[in-house]
């Protein structure tokens, strides 16, 4: 098999961080080349440079022996390369026809030619089995929907070799199973395939070879079908990290219950008739692919907006519309979904951060003026105990590293010796140490009495820390079933809505 | 009251909507392309002046009306650019720079002013533009009056909007705009510049925005005078929301508007003891009221005021 | 060519940008003023001359510098939660003609020292009312409180010709219209006798200490800074968006209405619709010089009001147009924004 794509010695420091590292491999005709690794090992950095997104410090790139520039989209895509982004490049506004022919025509051309363009997206679509209406708003689509749009996108280009960026992270199974199936008969049409994952079951069913990244430089080549999933686990990861593990135990009172919960919002229905419950000393997992409502279940649950129809309950109060303030003062850590926008304030000292949401606490302000000496004992403290490194009380948020954010906000929701936590993604983006810190933390409180629901995109995470799980699919609920019983089938099946006989969703 | 509404079926009424909606066109039409990219232009108060200024100033000095104008363009194209190396290179506030350049422009343009002409002395008066008759057509009785004896800049404005759609519409530069100020990640992955097609329009925008500060000393009035552009600048940013960033809704907002504004000043005549002062200030009431109107149902460009930073996911 | 966030600020940069900037913006109003047939070092040194050049000179300048300190701070409120009030003029025009009306007959009987801070009050609520309309269509609507902020600043001005020729009409006064007086009990004493240098410098100055107090020390500061930052996390720790909002708003339209106050009670005692020579915008200029820091904001104040006063004098014995002020003021506003940015990023490939 000939070698379409050739890395060579890559290397890109952004800073003091070190993203890539004198990466080689190398991408052959006709194969599906899966890059691993953990978040923050530079997979994603590599494939932006080859696309051009990015110049690199040192190296080369090669397209079927010739030598790409870099730094240029339009070179990558002359060259036969097209992306698929993690985060779709996409216009809500526009439609797919639009998004598809957008950069394919000279800017000079005095008229678009709409009508071929239409033909040949539909002629493609209908080559490599991706349904798609071209006159329809990118807006109206579904995730799974905008996904095929991302992949036409780069077959309308004529791409040779396509490179996904983590493709299945919005998909339920099915759809995933879907894709690769796809993505092979596309091999089948002379394309070659490079897709980035951490999801080492996909990587082993879906790809001929994988390539681990770990810290910003290659540390194995392998071909899937001569390893198996521990050793591929353990060289993204370098060592063995093992996760904390749960212990059984008693639970005690409810001490949160909602009850047929619905969110409606602008005609569209973000939560349908919802129902659970959590007690002290247990934690419940809300498993879901990301887009299912768990960014308004995460919201109701920390004070923003407010059910349309249905009760929440807090112990005995009705928490229907709570406030943040509500929750903080009932005594509610709340893990935000997304720490740089929702959790941490970058632009203020770690110690305005610490203090943000008790600041009508008398132990941090008096008559409307803050005790600057006092928070920033209890920042320094907060630190310590719950090892955030790099940084004093004093230092600006935004410079921490998105572990040592998360761990801050998970410490800073603990101090106040909560009754419940709310941890919606609370790994999301960081690397194996900080996770294990974070699970380690949140069975603590476990085993301290606190009552924790975890909504998370993460099986692994999810199965590891939770007694009892429900799913989460187009804003409905499951119904729960204890740990014991979650197996790797039976999740995948509650993740894509088939819950039992008439509860098909 | 009749003579209220008398008013309605003069003739004369009408071909002064149009006239006094020439710069307003103009204007909307730059800051609609401005932030059809994503860029809110604020710079538009002073392009205008400086725009008004420069094209009086090429005529003072020997210029013909056209030539004026073109030179008007290019001082606003100018200053665009710099506006563009401040909100899209360096990614500054768009509020902020706008602002600053809004002031820099105008206080420019009355300090050029001011070394031609001393203070104290009247503002020396140019030949501005006639109507051009179209022959045959402008003998209609009362639309000939109306739609075939305007001025040039204004037969050139209303073409302007038309060009305007079909670009934005038909064309592939137009398509690279609309997603520019959509999601300027999309542009970039495919191949093209966003930067440079910011850049490109808010030139383009702000050569549009001059052409209608001109128009006022070119045709509207025949001298310049210091505040002469009264806020019209701000009034062209309120419209583009009303017009949800479409040429032809804009085309529509300017002559509603302008209606409105030619109609009070001949109300004024007609109806006594109302105080001028409040006549005058229907045009801004009424962009703020038409701002609360279109709140509800504005459908922004996605990328409007967020800035592109290269390899920033 | 990629912008890179620094990590830290180097203290020499910190230093140097913002006088580097200065130094551009005189240059480059250096070359206007060769246009205009003068050598700039005699028109810099004549500017330096006329605002601080005699005792004369530097009480004019700090008169100039008092409502400038105001809205200045106006502005520097508003800024730091991200609401952009560029309705400083129009907030000055409204609370000096309230201080013109209220003060004129309505509070003879009080002490003067109450009636003076009733006459203020009454100042700062007025402004404080027209921010807080403008502010709501933001909160409610969502519509973008530049565009409201200025074309308020058009229909207050209108509106004060409309009362000064109507209703609060001064009948002995002749030429052009100007309203009623601030009875001569109200009007602030001279800080330095026989200049026009008034008391209300003093409360200029004590209000910028007011504010620095609030914005760095207390609750409402952390609360204002966190919305001007990050809005959702500030909304998600609990803090109400429209509660900081609107008291952003109502400390900024307030400030800005007590420079109107102070320059009726202080310089001219009656409102006419050309007493304010754009402190609203100057305002503006003023809080971005500063960084948005309420003590800098006295400094960049004095700055400010030195150009003009400065130019107004070097206009006189140069004939360089005196609009030459508001271009350097202009000019020095851009320069200081892009060297602020270069103390935050670093060019890399």
């Amino acid at each position: 098999m000939s070698i379409v794509l050739e890395i060579d010695k890559i290397s890109k420091k952004f800073g003091s961080l070190i993203a890539n590292e004198a990466v080689s491999l190398d991408l052959k005709k006709g194969e599906i080349l899966a890059l691993l690794g953990e978040n923050g090992a530079g997979k994603t950095t590599l494939m932006n440079i080859i696309y051009g997104h990015y110049t690199s410090d040192s190296g080369q790139i090669k397209v079927l022996g010739k030598s790409l520039t870099g730094g240029k989209p339009r070179e990558a895509i002359e060259a036969g390369i097209g992306m698929v982004h993690q985060h779709f490049s996409l216009a809500g506004n526009l439609t797919v026809l639009e998004n598809v022919m957008i950069g394919s025509e000279s800017l000079f051309k005095r008229k678009s030619n709409r009508q071929v363009a239409k033909n040949k997206l539909l002629q493609i679509s209908k080559k490599f089995g991706l349904p798609v209406s071209p006159d329809a708003l990118i807006s109206s689509l579904s995730v799974g929907e905008r996904q095929r749009v991302e992949i036409l996108k780069a077959l309308y280009r004529d791409a040779k070799i396509l490179i996904l960026d983590e493709p299945t992270a919005v998909l339920a199974r099915p759809e995933a199973e879907k894709l690769f199936k796809t993505l092979r008969e596309m091999t089948k049409e002379g394309l070659s395939l490079i897709f980035i994952s951490h999801k080492l079951h996909e990587v082993m069913s879906a790809a001929d070879r994988v390539t681990v990244l770990r810290s910003g430089r290659v540390v194995a080549e392998r071909e899937t079908s001569k390893t198996s999933k521990e050793e591929l686990a353990e060289l993204m990861v370098g060592h063995q990290v093992s996760r904390p593990v749960r212990k059984a135990q008693s639970t005690g009172k409810k001490v949160i219950e909602a009850s047929n919960i619905t969110i409606t919002n602008k005609k569209q229905i973000q939560l349908d008739r919802i129902s659970f419950s959590v007690s002290e000393g247990e934690i419940l997992g809300i498993v879901g692919i990301s887009g299912n409502g768990q960014a308004a279940l995460g919201h109701l649950l920390s004070g923003i907006g407010e059910p349309t129809s249905g009760t929440l309950t807090f112990y005995e109060d009705r928490m229907n519309d709570f406030t943040p303030r509500d929750c903080i003062n009932s005594g509610i850590g709340r893990i935000p979904e997304d720490r740089n926008s929702e959790g941490i304030i970058g632009e203020l000292k770690i110690w305005e951060n610490a203090i943000v949401e008790r600041l009508h606490d008398t132990k941090f302000s008096k008559a409307g003026f803050i005790r600057k000496k006092s928070a920033q004992t209890f920042a320094e403290n907060l630190i310590k105990k719950y090892d955030v490194r790099g940084a004093t009380s004093e230092t600006q948020a935004r410079l921490l590293s998105g572990g040592n954010m998360q761990k801050l906000v998970l410490g800073r929701a603990l101090s106040v010796s909560p009754k419940l936590i709310i941890a919606n993604q609370p790994t999301r983006g960081l690397d194996e140490g900080a996770i294990a810190a974070v699970h380690e933390e949140l069975l603590k409180a476990r085993s301290e009495g606190v009552a924790i629901l975890l909504i998370s995109e993460e099986l692994e995470e999810a199965v590891g820390l939770s007694d009892r799980l429900q799913a989460i699919v187009k804003g409905r609920l499951s119904e729960p079933i204890k740990a014991e019983e979650a197996d790797a089938t039976r999740l995948g099946l509650m993740m894509s809505g088939v819950w039992g006989e008439d509860n098909e969703t | 009251m009749i003579e209220a509404l008398e008013i309605l079926t003069n003739a004369s009424l009408w071909s002064a909507v149009l006239r006094i909606a020439t710069p307003l066109i103009f204007g909307v039409l730059g800051a609609l392309l401005c932030e059809r990219v994503g860029v809110l232009n604020l710079a538009i108060e002073g392009i205008m002046t400086m725009g008004a200024m420069i094209g009086w100033l090429s005529v003072y000095l020997g210029a013909d009306l056209w030539t004026g104008l073109a030179i008007a363009a290019v001082a606003g194209a100018v200053i665009g650019l710099l506006h563009a190396f401040l909100t899209v290179s360096l990614s500054l506030s768009q509020h902020v720079s706008g602002l600053g350049i809004t002031l820099f422009a105008s206080s420019l343009a009355y300090f050029i002013y001011r070394l031609v002409v001393n203070v104290g002395s009247l503002p020396p008066t140019i030949e501005p533009f006639q109507p051009l008759e179209l022959p045959m057509l402008s003998d209609l009785p009362f639309f000939g009056e109306i739609f075939f004896s305007q001025m040039g800049p204004t037969y050139l404005a209303l073409f302007a909007v038309v060009l305007m759609a079909y670009i934005l519409r038909q064309t592939p530069l137009g398509l690279a705009i609309r997603m520019t100020g959509e999601n300027p990640h999309a542009v970039d992955a495919q191949g093209l510049n966003p930067i440079m097609i910011r850049i490109f329009a808010i030139v383009v925008g702000s050569a549009l925005m001059a052409l209608g500060g001109s128009f006022l000393t070119t045709a509207a009035f025949n001298s310049f005078f210091p505040e002469m552009v009264q806020g019209r600048g701000w009034i062209c940013i309120a419209l583009v929301i009303f017009a949800s960033w479409q040429p032809g809704k804009a085309l529509f907002g300017a002559i509603l508007f302008s209606f409105f504004d030619a109609y009070q000043l001949r109300l004024q005549h007609v109806v006594e003891d109302v105080p001028y002062q409040l006549f005058l200030m229907a045009p801004y009431v009424l962009s703020i009221l038409a701002l609360i109107l279109v709140s509800r149902r504005a459908k922004v460009p996605e990328a409007l005021m967020a800035p592109y930073r290269r390899g920033e996911r | 060519m990629r912008l890179e966030r620094r990590t830290s600020i180097p203290k020499k940069l910190a230093i140097i940008a913002p006088i580097l900037a200065i130094v551009v913006s005189l240059s480059v109003s250096g070359v206007l003023i060769i246009l205009a047939g003068v050598n700039p070092f005699i028109a810099y040194f004549e500017i330096l001359k006329g605002a601080f050049g005699s005792k004369l000179a530097i009480t004019e300048t700090l008169t100039r510098a008092s409502p400038l300190i105001l809205t200045g701070l106006a502005a520097a409120v508003a800024f730091r939660a991200r609401l952009w009030n560029i309705g400083g003029e129009g907030q000055f025009y409204i609370g000096a003609l309230v201080a013109a009306a209220v003060g004129n007959s309505l509070l003879t009987g009080f002490p003067i020292i109450i009636a003076m801070t009733l006459v203020m009050m009454c100042s700062m609520i007025s402004g404080a009312i027209l921010l807080a309309g403008p502010a709501l269509l933001r909160l409610r609507f969502g519509i973008d409180e530049v565009v409201t902020t200025l074309l308020l600043n058009f229909i207050i001005i209108l509106f004060v010709g409309l009362m000064i020729e109507g209703p609060l009409k001064d009948p002995f006064a002749f030429g052009w219209p100007q309203s009623v007086p601030v009875d001569r009990s109200l009007r602030f004493a001279d800080l330095i006798p026989s200049s026009r240098l008034h008391k209300g410098f003093l409360i200029a100055v004590f209000a910028a200490f007011a504010i620095w107090i609030i914005v760095t020390r207390t609750v409402f500061g952390l609360q204002t800074r966190a919305t001007g930052f990050t809005p959702q996390a500030a909304a998600f720790s609990g803090i109400s968006l429209s509660k900081t909002i609107m008291g952003v708003a109502l400390i900024s339209g307030a400030l800005a209405g007590l420079a109107g106050a102070i320059e009726v009670m202080g310089v001219t005692g009656y409102v006419t619709t050309t007493l304010s020579p754009g402190f609203g915008y100057a305002g503006i200029v003023v809080a971005m010089l500063a960084a948005l820091h309420p003590g800098g904001v006295i400094i960049s104040a004095v700055f400010i009001a030195s150009i003009f006063i400065g130019a107004d004098a070097m206009s006189r014995a140069t004939g360089v147009p005196s609009f030459i002020a508001d271009v350097i003021m202009s000019l020095s506003l851009l320069t200081m924004l892009i060297a602020i940015f270069f103390t935050n990023y670093r060019i890399r490939k």
